[in-house]
């Protein structure tokens, strides 16, 4: 098994009737991920790509029993997609979208509160490249081909750095289990935490590979869940070695403002967690490798 | 998004926190003419530059009649103020903010930040106002006040108090502390904050509690619905190279090294520069093009890094998902053929449409050195600049 996604999973798509969206959703249904329904407020009735299209996620969901989202909405209406689905009864949510405001992300997250942990919606990103469970199914933006299906578990904030690490690990001709993209915003969504803890219990998962970054608690967060709660091995690899303090990097939560944020200090406590540490972003494919 | 003090105080303000009297001047001229409007004996000139420390760098004096203020005031304006956040380059004081002295009782520092372990807007407070946060973290840290604000709720009033009392404040400005402190959050919630700094925040001999100084930075994804903290922009206290290359929609951090990156995605640059000082190396920028960058996006982005004068040769590194390797191939192409470069060019394609990325770079014709993985590219960048330099430097000895 994979998680968050396999090939049953029912997937619906808001703002399926932009340009971009229609593209990927495209990418996405050739590949086999079983898109059953779009959402774009005031285009209900429309069809893309044969699938068809609801004005709200409520319509969507009770029309065809969809459970995962992908929101492809643009920024100032991104967090309303979210909390939507999540209201909708939707399970697992993936936001593509980059630029969404902190605040909003504040409120998203403050908003999922209102449901009790077992009914409440899963949601990976915003800022992300989405998840992957190759051979079966993806949500999001990625180029497909180069995963290979198999045991090997990554999460990562950023999307390149994802595709950097499978395309290493198909080299060496080894597969991935799921890739989950957990995105580069300073608020989102599902955590390393998170997502470890799903991979802990996943059958298919052996490995797991962690692709952090500068900036956040995050990454402090899940060395403590390894050290004390992980029975698989955990290889990491932390960009930003040279990056200046004070700084944003790119991403907007890539910037080192607090002790425990530099590349440096998390290397080190993620490595007295029990990591084994990849040294440079090429090294990463042969890292996994020599702990399997 | 920064803005300058004199800025956040009047937005502060707005929102219910007191700030001394104060004006705005562009000569030294217009702050004697300021104090005077203002009246008082004690007058404080400061520099106006996005930065802290300006104290300690003489951007901060404190004078009592019309020529010593002419004098500061000669002495900051249209100079560079260096200070330990503005880099060695410094920042250009084009203008400065004259305000009345106030009597100081005590000096308390006050914060509010966006809190990514509690996801929650999050007050700092500390009885040691005056030193950085920094410094008061290493040598106070029991003086630390926090607490995190409810989205849902906003700062409660009994939140508000139990701050007040924490950092020892009488009885009789209490009040006027919670209105401090709910003002701040209120600017910081209503207007995309995603910081606010008042320190020192001092409570006056007359009991009275005022922002001395005051600093905001927003959220620059909220800028859409803010139009009047967008106006406040200053472009004069931005490197001028990441200015010029937001406005053109790409995302640029200048460094101090000579090879230039083309990358796309945050954590791919940094790895990319993370390799190239691995090999070697030392990046000079940090250029993302973002996703589903057209050849015209790639060829700005190429103009844009050859610009800096630091840059000795360009590596482009891209693996694409949402974006094209031959878009990407194609914009390297256009980019060189209008303008031929004179340092090596480096380029590394991996990911959506590769083959046709690598047929448009061979068949160009052009001198690119290709590369398959991060490693390589790295690598082949480094020796290749590092051979440049080599025959650059036998040249001029001819």
């Amino acid at each position: 098994m994979s998680i968050l996604l396999n090939e049953k999973t029912k997937v619906l798509i808001q703002g399926i009737t932009g340009r971009m969206a229609q593209f990927h959703a495209k990418e996405m249904m050739d590949y086999g991920t079983n898109v059953v329904a779009g959402v774009t407020p005031g285009k209900g009735g429309a069809v893309v790509e044969g699938v068809p299209v609801f004005n709200t996620v409520k319509d969507a969901v009770e029309a065809t029993g969809a459970e995962a989202s992908l929101v492809f909405v643009p920024p100032p209406f991104a967090a309303d997609s979210i909390m939507e689905a999540a209201d909708a009864g939707i399970r697992y949510c993936v936001c593509i979208t980059d630029g969404i405001p902190a605040q909003d992300m504040m409120r998203v997250k403050r908003y999922m509160k209102r449901y009790r942990a077992e009914n409440r919606m899963v949601l990976t990103g915003p800022n992300c490249a989405g998840t992957i469970s190759p051979g079966k199914s993806f949500l999001g933006i990625m180029p497909p081909h180069i995963y290979m299906e198999g045991p090997v578990g990554i999460v990562g904030r950023s999307g390149t750095l994802g595709y950097e690490a499978a395309s290493q690990l198909a080299e060496l001709g080894i597969g991935v289990s799921t890739s989950v993209g957990i995105g580069g915003d300073p608020i989102n969504g599902s955590s390393f935490r998170d997502i470890l803890e799903l991979f802990e219990h996943d059958a298919q998962t052996e490995v797991i590979a962690l692709i952090g970054e500068i900036g956040g608690p995050q990454e402090a967060e899940a060395a403590e869940y390894i050290r004390d709660h992980m029975t698989k091995p955990v290889v990491a690899y932390v960009a930003g070695l040279t990056a200046p303090k004070g700084r944003t990097m790119g991403h907007a939560g890539a910037i080192i403002s607090a002790f425990g944020e530099s590349a440096s200090e998390k290397v080190e406590i993620l490595s007295a967690a029990g990591v084994t540490v990849a040294e440079h972003p090429s090294a990463i494919g042969e890292t996994i490798a020599s702990v399997m | 998004m920064d803005i300058h003090e004199y800025q956040a105080k009047e937005i502060l303000s707005e929102f219910g926190v007191t700030v001394p009297a104060g004006g705005l001047a562009y000569s030294p001229e217009q702050a004697a003419y300021r104090a005077r409007e203002m009246g008082g004996d004690k007058w404080i000139v400061k520099a106006q530059v996005h930065a802290g420390g300006r104290g300690k760098a003489g951007g901060v004096k404190v004078c009592c009649d019309d020529n010593e203020i002419m004098d500061a005031a000669s002495s900051m304006l249209g100079k560079k103020l260096v200070t330990h956040q503005t880099g060695p380059e410094g920042k250009g004081v084009y203008r400065l903010y004259v305000e009345a002295a106030v009597p100081i009782e005590r000096e308390i520092y006050l914060g509010f930040v966006l809190d990514r372990t509690s996801q929650r807007i999050m007050i700092v407070a500390s009885s040691e106002g005056g030193m950085e946060i920094e410094e008061i973290s290493a040598d106070r840290p029991d003086s630390i006040v926090r607490a995190t604000i409810d989205p849902a709720g906003g700062l409660a009033d009994f939140q508000a108090r139990e701050i007040a009392f924490k950092l020892g404040i009488e009885p009789a400005s209490t009040q006027h502390m919670v209105r401090t402190l709910k003002g701040c959050y209120r600017a910081f919630r209503d207007l995309d904050a995603t910081m606010v700094e008042i320190n020192p925040l001092v409570v006056t001999t007359d009991n009275r509690i005022i922002a001395l100084d005051a600093k905001m930075t927003f959220d620059d994804n909220a800028l859409f619905r803010r139009s009047n903290v967008a106006e406040l922009r200053d472009k004069s206290q931005e490197d001028p190279r990441e200015s010029h290359a937001a406005d053109r929609g790409l995302s640029y951090v200048g460094l101090d090294g000579n090879i230039g990156c083309i990358v796309n995605g945050a954590g791919l640059a940094m790895a990319t520069m993370d390799t190239i000082k691995l090999a070697g190396g030392e990046p000079a920028n940090f250029l993302d093009i973002g996703g589903g960058a057209t050849p015209e996006r790639v060829a700005k982005a190429f103009r844009l890094v050859k610009s800096d004068a630091k840059v000795e040769a360009i590596l482009v590194n891209i693996f694409a998902g949402i974006n094209r390797c031959d878009w990407v191939a194609e914009g390297v192409v256009q980019a060189l053929r209008e303008e031929p470069m004179d340092m090596p060019i480096i380029v590394r394609l991996s990911g959506t449409n590769v083959e046709e990325g690598q047929k448009i770079l061979a068949e160009s014709g052009l001198p690119i050195i290709r590369a398959a993985t991060l490693k390589e590219a790295a690598d082949r960048s480094v020796a290749a600049w590092k051979a440049d330099q080599a025959t650059n430097t036998k040249l001029k000895a001819v």
